[in-house]
């Protein structure tokens, strides 16, 4: 059968000056629908520049990238744009939200792109917050949430126009562990319910939560192996009777 | 992405940026407001002028005597008493291209009525004058052809006048004394306004001509049917440069002036001077919206300045917007919205300031200003055009940003 994400031989090769920089030899994936996926690998190891071919946020030197069946390789910049709109829901680990801007309004952003009428707009994206958990904070703006609220903001936005696939880039780097673990249960949510996710993380403690690790280094996959993952819940049960412990 | 939500975010971007915004906008505001009220004090100018070839009556022509030396010592224009009411009926007569030739007599004089009294102009002259000049009555009636024979001592007289003799009360059939004769008035003259020269023009008193000769400046013998100008309306449509020189062989005839001496007589042309001076106001009016202009473009250059500060300041935004779907029509849309709207704010404003400001110049300095329509729609489609030309780099710089490099900046 047909996989989600099928990537052949890609290469990205970065000039700087007279340097050739190899950061991705001939990566070939391929990911299912359902999969929940980490990606480990040093800094420059070339996980975020596979990360942002995943995203259609750059183009590869060569190779081939299908994304549900359809050839990303060679398409414009538009058609790029629409991909991204559609099919692809990001979560960075700065968050990305637009300051001075409503929590409702940052999740609709991608509503607006796509020309959706704006009653439909408001109502999913309402719903959206609700989702996360954030229904009574959609009119406050990203200076008036937590770092963890403002991630669930952008986990909404990058939910409401129903994508095929969530690219988290780090998406717990900026965020204290319990918060942390809180994003992941979250995410696990979302893939028990059958989202694709594929997630980059330096982290062993987040990767543990993933049902498949892929570890990069030199541009390369240097190993790919399926994970048991832990339960976020459970250990959020456990964090919190340690810490109810304590103070006993 | 439809036009509404990008005002939207256009709207909120620049409250975001309340004093930059505002800052931005006076530049706009200023130079707008500088265009109007040039325009406007401009094209007051030229209105007055228009007023005056108005007032003036149009195709006018005014024959004047010429100059005369008496014993060696040379007499300005208007000495030589050469014009007479013969040469008026000549010119009517000989030249197709005349309306009317209507000859005039003037003098000062003091005018008294009951206990008031006031000195002005007098004026001996026929209903041609009037024809001339175009110069309605506003109430009462002409001379008629028995009064203008028989020396009748009846008058008409200018709004000033009447004003300064009878104050609200009524002019008609009262009696006033010039130089001592009593004068019936039986009519009063519509409003002329200035002169060029900012002479009142409704200070005057009108008397038959014989009148003025029999009874109030009495003239010496053999010169009896002398005048002081004779003004000439040149039929419409006729060419004042031939009707003038028609004119002018006439009158050398008349007066056998020899080939090659000098004319003992004056032409004005007065309209063509008054012409002249329009196309210098008008020159004016233009040259001042030029200077203007140049500091709606210095706004202008203030709009770009600041949008291109403002796409690198939201580079990261930009990057996002991309990564959720925005393709670069949309990333060009916004920013050009951004400035469109920076700059159609500003040109609204500019309105409001250029009009208050023309009134308060029509008030305070007492110019004519006259504000047109046109040169508000001018300014507010130069504002959005401005917004467009200095918005566009920008926008379309921020457009052309690559995805990935726009979310990784710093």
């Amino acid at each position: 059968m047909a996989h989600l994400i099928d990537t052949r031989e890609l290469i990205k090769e970065y000039v700087m000056g007279t340097n050739h920089v190899l950061a991705l030899n001939r990566v070939s994936i391929t990911i299912d629908e359902g999969e929940f996926v980490a990606i480990m690998g040093a800094s420059g190891s070339g996980k975020s520049t596979f990360m942002n071919l995943l995203g259609c946020l750059d183009t590869p030197t060569s190779g081939e990238y299908v994304l549900a069946g359809e050839n990303i390789s060679a398409l414009s910049g538009d058609a790029l744009a629409a991909i991204r709109n559609k099919r692809i829901g990001f979560i960075f680990q700065q968050f990305n939200l637009l300051p001075r801007t409503s929590a409702l309004d940052n999740v609709e952003l991608p509503l607006l792109y796509a020309g959706t009428p704006v009653t439909e707009r408001k109502a999913r994206a309402t719903q959206r917050l609700a989702e996360v958990g954030l229904g009574d904070r959609t009119d406050h703006h990203p200076a008036q949430l937590s770092g963890g609220q403002q991630q669930r903001v952008a986990i909404a936005r990058a939910l409401v126009n129903n994508p095929s696939l969530i690219l988290a880039d780090e998406p717990t780097g900026a965020l204290d562990s319990r918060t942390s673990v809180e994003i992941m249960a979250l995410l696990q949510n979302l893939n028990h319910a059958g989202m694709t996710i594929v997630m980059v993380t330096h982290e062993h403690d987040i990767a543990a939560f993933a049902t498949r690790i892929i570890t990069f280094r030199d541009g390369a996959v240097v190993s790919d192996v399926p994970n048991t993952p832990l339960n976020a819940q459970e250990q959020l049960a456990g964090v919190d009777a340690a810490v109810s412990g304590a103070v006993v | 992405m439809n036009l509404l939500a990008t005002l939207r975010i256009a709207m909120n971007a620049l409250r975001v940026n309340k004093l930059r915004s505002s800052l931005t906008m006076l530049g706009i505001i200023i130079g707008v407001a500088a265009v109007i009220t040039m325009i406007a004090v401009g094209a007051g100018a030229q209105s007055r002028v228009e007023e005056q070839i108005k007032s003036l009556g149009s195709n006018l022509m005014i024959i004047i005597p010429g100059s005369t030396t008496a014993s060696g010592v040379r007499l300005g224009a208007g000495a030589n008493q050469n014009l007479t009411e013969d040469d008026a009926l000549a010119i009517q007569k000989e030249v197709p291209e005349v309306q009317v030739a209507a000859p005039s007599t003037r003098g000062t004089g003091q005018v008294i009525a009951g206990n008031t009294n006031w000195s002005t102009q007098i004026y001996g002259v026929t209903p041609d004058y009037f024809e001339a000049r175009e110069w309605p009555l506003l109430e009462g009636r002409m001379f008629e052809q028995a009064e203008l024979n028989s020396s009748y001592k009846v008058a008409i007289v200018g709004q000033t006048v009447a004003k300064q003799l009878f104050g609200d009360m009524s002019p008609m059939d009262q009696t006033i004394r010039i130089k001592k004769v009593p004068f019936i008035i039986i009519g009063v003259l519509d409003r002329k306004g200035q002169s060029m020269m900012g002479q009142d023009q409704d200070d005057v008193v009108m008397v038959p001509l014989s009148t003025a000769r029999n009874r109030l400046f009495g003239n010496a013998q053999g010169k009896l049917r002398r005048v002081s100008s004779i003004q000439v309306k040149v039929l419409q449509g006729a060419s004042m440069q031939v009707a003038e020189d028609k004119i002018r062989d006439l009158m050398r005839q008349r007066q056998r002036t020899q080939q090659g001496q000098d004319d003992a007589f004056t032409i004005r042309n007065l309209t063509e001077i008054l012409q002249a001076q329009e196309t210098s106001s008008r020159v004016m009016t233009l040259l001042l919206a030029a200077v203007a202009s140049v500091s709606l473009l210095v706004g202008g250059i203030g709009i770009m300045n600041i949008m291109l500060v403002s796409v690198t300041e939201r580079t990261r935004e930009i990057g996002l917007r991309m990564a959720v779907g925005a393709r670069g029509r949309d990333i060009l849309m916004q920013f050009l919205v951004e400035a469109v709207t920076l700059s159609l704010m500003g040109g609204l404003l500019g309105i409001a300031l250029g009009v208050s400001a023309s009134y308060a110049i029509g008030e305070l300095a007492g110019w004519v200003t006259r504000l047109s329509p046109e040169s508000i729609v001018l300014a507010v489609g130069f504002s959005a055009g401005i917004g467009i030309f200095f918005g566009f780099y920008p926008a379309h710089k921020a457009s052309k940003l690559l995805p990935i490099q726009a979310l990784r900046y710093e």
